[in-house]
Parts: structure tokens; sequence; C-alpha cells
């Protein structure tokens, strides 16, 4: 799950972390209510699930309150397009008004898992503000990393050896040590995935800030965190996503006209791939579960076919123990409730595979069963056509 | 021959008392697993499924000499299941619950460390030696006896291999999810460890997906040391990075952790790939005349 900004903020602020001063606002009076009180120039920042905004217009600086009221009055309900937003862009509907601060350096910092190592590793590098993949790739020696015990944390000899290796010194290198403990801590208490701090900063005076912050978090904890799963903000996330993540099914719109309906994950990757080498273009990726239920497959029909893109869709269901006349009826119940015109191609495995068939030619719809999935791919990409 | 279970596994359930718990260990006991105990703390005394129920695996173990266990009870507890499991001495764990924290794994395998558990998932469709004993949730009846051995990060997509692999001849000598999450058990490389010394497995098939490198060190490991003839298919070539493709492990992130990266390492170690997931047995057919 992803998070704003002045979320992460604030959470990071709750774990000891320095940020800058600032708040959120939604409207242009508001932000020259914060301007005000902080005192100006400020920084306005457009609060946006997407990198990259500075580019885009998303982030500006106002150098009085009256300036700061105006490029609010622009800034709030503009659409911002980033090379992370795609084409379609995102709506402005929050900006984040910052105090402006004096940057001597601009460096990173951030927090993943390490999947082979299976433990947390942080990252620090001297080369803050760029694409931390870009520097791993073009400048490997200029990131440092620590792999943290599950059992210690991150040990106090690991924070100063990454704030040496950033050339940090003096009460600049103890306030480093304090934040990378504190970024640590809010990783580990919140169950994020990421914490990534670019730039990290340290200003003019010497005092060291976050001075953006992203934090994404372990979509399996988030039910044990209340208080993360309600900063969830559904405008960011595609509706049919949303839609679908009611029903508890793995819903991924894609750009092409084929839907797709299948249980498993890796069986409904797969059946987007067979798709694409059969030449078709997939609409979505959808899984309904391994142990697929009657339920499961009506509320997956119904967010597929809502689609208007969709021109004809491809279910692919490998049973096993599950019957297949139990996933024909629900797939004919909610064809029939939501009297769709687009051709269906079935494949059906499992027990029952020949009554569930029958079902569905029985049906008076339009079904073409299909025996396998090369078979499935090859019909739904020629009815697409 | 088979690998980690056989005919004489000794299967205790933990959450046996639970939906899935009761509904699956009862699929178990039809396809012939040698079920000796069940665990649900608090039912301690009680028989469930004609199976004698436990309070702790403790005395599970000590009362009936299991050696194997399956894991059936909720997210949140299932990291300690693993764990109570690998202190009770058992050799073979199988986690099927999908949807544990990844903090709780990372405790858990850091726990492992020091215990001598193979420990099989989580979010996997468990382990099969057909003919012999199923640990999981996998429909038995698909799989038929043989010589080739299943390593998948997947479930459907499994019993589509299996059931191309039957279509075309062969038979299966274990079919293992290693599961779908981004911290697992046993990874690949050791189930080719373990195919490798394994008389009767003549060819193996590797099914992978997007995300993490498991199947590049997979490829390096094939490249210097196994010898027997693998086939491949690695789900998601279609996938959009920075998504989560059902399985939380499942994601390509900062741009690592592609089909592609993971199709050409493992061509560039003598792998027959497969691009379609419909050319799987194909393929394996290939790899066995060509020997």
């Amino acid at each position: 799950m992803k998070i704003h900004e002045y979320q992460g903020k604030q959470i990071l602020s709750q774990h000891g972390v320095a940020v800058p001063r600032g708040e959120v606002a939604e409207t242009p009076d508001r932000v020259r209510e914060i301007a005000a009180k902080i005192g100006p120039p400020v920084v306005l920042k457009a609060q946006i699930h997407a990198g990259g905004r500075g580019k885009g217009g998303g982030i500006k600086v106002a150098q009085s309150v009256d300036e700061a009221g105006v490029l609010a009055g622009q800034m709030i309900g503009m659409t911002l397009v980033t090379h992370q937003t795609g084409p379609q862009g995102k709506v402005v509907k929050r900006l984040l008004v910052e105090e402006a601060l004096g940057v001597a350096r601009e460096l990173y910092l951030g927090i993943v898992i390490d999947r082979e190592r299976e433990c947390p590793v942080i990252m620090a590098s001297t080369e803050g503000g760029m694409e931390i993949e870009k520097v791993a790739t073009e400048h490997p020696e200029l990131i440092f990393k620590e792999w943290i015990s599950p059992a210690a944390g991150l040990a106090g000899f690991q924070a100063r050896n990454l704030a040496f290796q950033l050339g940090l010194a003096g009460e600049t290198f103890k306030q480093a040590v304090k934040f990378l403990s504190g970024l640590y801590r809010a990783f580990q208490a919140t169950d994020a995935s990421l914490a990534e701090i670019n730039p990290l900063i340290v200003t003019s005076q010497g005092n060291v800030l976050a001075l953006d912050a992203k934090m994404n978090f372990d979509d399996n904890a988030v039910p044990r965190h209340p208080d993360i799963q309600a900063l969830r903000d559904f405008d960011e996330e595609d509706p049919l996503e949303v839609e679908a993540s009611k029903y508890n099914l793995n819903y991924i719109k894609l750009d092409g006209n084929i839907g797709c309906m299948v249980n498993g994950a890796g069986l409904a990757m797969a059946t987007t791939d067979i798709i694409k080498y059969s030449g078709g273009e997939p609409a979505n990726f959808l899984d309904v579960g391994g142990g697929v239920t009657e339920e499961a497959v009506s509320n997956a029909f119904k967010i597929l076919v809502s689609d208007k893109s969709v021109k004809a869709a491809l279910v692919n269901i490998f049973g096993g123990i599950v019957r297949c006349d139990m996933i024909a009826t629900g797939i004919v119940k909610a064809a029939k409730e939501l009297g769709t015109r687009i051709p269906i191609v079935v494949r059906l495995e499992g027990t029952n595979v020949e009554l569930g068939k029958k079902i569905l030619q029985e049906s008076g719809l339009s079904f073409t069963p299909a025996a396998g999935m090369k078979d499935a791919a090859k019909k739904v990409v020629s009815l697409a056509q | 021959m088979s690998i980690l279970i056989d005919k004489k596994t000794r299967v205790v359930v933990q959450g046996i008392t639970g939906g899935e718990g009761t509904f699956h260990t009862q699929r178990m006991i039809e396809y012939g697993t040698n079920v000796v105990a069940g665990v649900t703390p608090g039912k301690g005394g009680t028989t469930h499924l004609g199976v004698p129920v436990y309070n702790t695996l403790a005395d599970a173990v000590g009362q009936t000499g299991a050696n194997a266990s399956a894991i059936f009870v909720p997210p949140f507890a299932a990291a300690d299941a693993i764990m109570e499991a690998a202190a009770a001495g058992l050799s073979v764990v199988v986690c099927i619950t999908e949807g544990i924290p990844t903090f709780d794994m990372i405790k858990a395998k850091a726990y492992l460390q020091t215990r001598p558990v193979s420990l099989i998932g989580p979010n996997t469709p468990g382990i099969i030696s057909p003919g012999k004993c199923k640990i999981g949730i996998m429909p038995g009846h698909i799989h038929t006896p043989g010589s080739i051995g299943i390593i998948s990060r997947s479930g459907t997509l499994t019993y589509e291999a299996v059931q191309q692999v039957s279509k075309v001849g062969f038979g299966q000598s274990t079919a293992v999810g290693i599961g779908g999450d981004p911290i697992v058990g046993l990874k690949y490389i050791d189930l080719l460890k373990l195919f490798k010394k394994d008389r009767d497995t003549e060819a193996v098939i590797l099914i992978g997906e997007i995300g993490g490198t498991a199947e590049e060190e997979a490829a390096a490991y094939i490249k210097k040391e196994f010898t027997k003839p693998v086939v491949s298919f690695i789900a998601g070539q279609t996938a959009p990075p920075g998504r989560r493709m059902g399985h939380a492990g499942a994601i390509i992130a900062g741009g690592k952790g592609t089909a592609k990266e993971k199709m050409q390492a493992l061509e560039a170690a003598g792998v027959l790939v497969a691009k379609s997931p419909a050319d799987i047995g194909r393929k394996v057919k290939e790899a066995l005349a060509k020997r």
C-alpha cells in the first residue's frame, strides 16, 4: 500500500525523524494561512502517489503569502503528468506547504527488504535527488549498505558506519545517526516494505532533514495497523481495482481489449502472457484465488465486463478439486444478470469438467468452449478482432 | 523414489479443526497420506476426522512420531506455527497459509537457521510424490507417478504443467510448490540438489515468475553442476513494472526481477525455456529426446 508524502512525514516525525515544518492544505486560503504561520519563503508540493513531481510543475516556491495563494490556486485541481503517472496524469487535490530550507548537500537513504538475504537492508548514498536505480547502475561504489538483523535491529555502529561513509562530521553526524535509527524504527514498527528519503538534506546550518519521504507498506501486514489502513487514498487507485479489492480479488488494469479471469496468480500471469504471445492484448490481470468460489467468479465477472475496453473475454479456470459445474453455474448466473453480449471463451479443467461444459452450452449465452490454453488464447484473440 | 516425502512420512496437521484444515486433511487422507495427528491449541484430547488432536506440536510428535507437518493456520499466527514445528524437531514443514506479513517470515526464518528443518512455502499448494504422499491442497488425481521433478512458485500453473506432462506420457517423481511470497523456505537450488541425487528423477521443470532473483540463482547453479535436463517457464512476461501480480513476491521492483532477465539467465545455463505456457509438456518431451 502506498501513502502520500505528507502522511509519510507524519509517521516519520512520530518516530523522531527530522522533517521540515509544514502542513497539508486543500484550498488556497488554507495554503495562505499555513504560509503566514511558517513565514515565507515556502515550498508548495503537490500530493499525488507518483514521483517526478518537480519536473511536471508539481513543486513550486513562493516568496510571499500572496504568491503562495496564487500558486495554490493554479496547482490545486491541476492534472499533473509525470513519468510515473502515465499520460493521463493525476489530479492534484492537496498541497503540502513547507518551510523553504537552504540546502548544502543532497543525500539518499532507503530501506527495503533484501529478498536474497532475508532481512531489511538500509542503503545510503551521496548522490541524493537522483533515481537510486540509476546510481546503482552507473556508480554502485557510491551506494553504502548495512543489512539489519531482525533480532538486533539497526545497531549503533551500523548507523555510524553509514553516517561516516556519507562524509558527515560533528553535530551533523550526530543528527544523521539519530535520523537513521528513527527511520529504521518507523520502518519496522509499521511493517513497511519501503522507506525512502530522497533527498535527505544537510541544510546550510548543518541540520539533517527529510526533504522528501516515500513509504510503502506490506499489504499482508496492513490489516494489523488500522492507523496505516486509514491512510489509503482511494482517489489514487483505478476505480475497478478498488472495486475488486472489496471482494479480495487481485485485479490489475492493463492496456489491451481482452478481459481475463483466472484462478491463481501464476496461471493468471501465464494467461496474459499467452494472449500476447498469440497476437492479442490483455485488458487486465485478474486472479480470483486458487480455491475459486461461485461468489468470487460472479464478482470477478462483473468487474471484468464493466471495463468498456473489453471486446472479448477469456475465462481460464484450472479447478483441480474445485468443481467445474459450480464454476460454470457462477459464470452463467453473472452473465445473465449483467446481460453481457461480449464473446466469452471458457477453458475449464478439473472435477466434473463435462458437466461444466454442458451447463455453459445449454445456457443460451455466447460461450465458446476451449480445450487447453493454446486453443483458448487463439480463439479469444480472433474474437477480439 | 521421491524427494522429501514418501509412503513412510507421518504427517501432523496444524490447524486441523479449522475449515481449510478439515477440508484438505480429508483429501490428504483419501489420497493415502499417513495423517497421524492434528494440533489445535485448546482442543487437545479430542478426535477430528478419526485423527487424535493435541494442544501442542511437541505433544503430537511425542505421542505419534510425526515427522512432517502441514500448516493451515491464519496468516497472523502462521509464522508462529512454523517456529513451533521447527522446535518440535520435524524434518519437513509445509506452510499452505497465504498472507503472512514479511517481517513475521523474516523472524521465523532467522529462528529456523539453527534447526535442521526443510520448510516448504508459505503460500504454496504443497508437495506431492504421486502415489505415495501428498501434503497440501493440490488435486491428487491429476498426478501420475513418474520421472519428472517439478519446482514452482505457483499453484494452478503447476497443475497446468502436471497435466501437460501427463499428456505427453510422463509422470512426476515429486512436485513441489516453493511458494509465492518474497520470503520462503526451500528455494529452487535446495530442491535441485535433492532432485540431482534422486535416481528416479530424469528431468526437472522449473516454473518461475517475476520478482526477486531466485531463478537467476538457480540458473547459476544449473550451469555449474546440474546435469539432468531442465525445462522452464517464467510467468509474467507481460506484467507491468511496480505492480504486485497476485502473489506477494511477484513484482518487478526498481526495474529488477523481469521475466526477460530470468529467461535469459536460464537459457544461458542450457535450460529449455518455453515462451508459451502451453509448450511446457512439449519441451519436456524434447529435452528427454535430446539426451
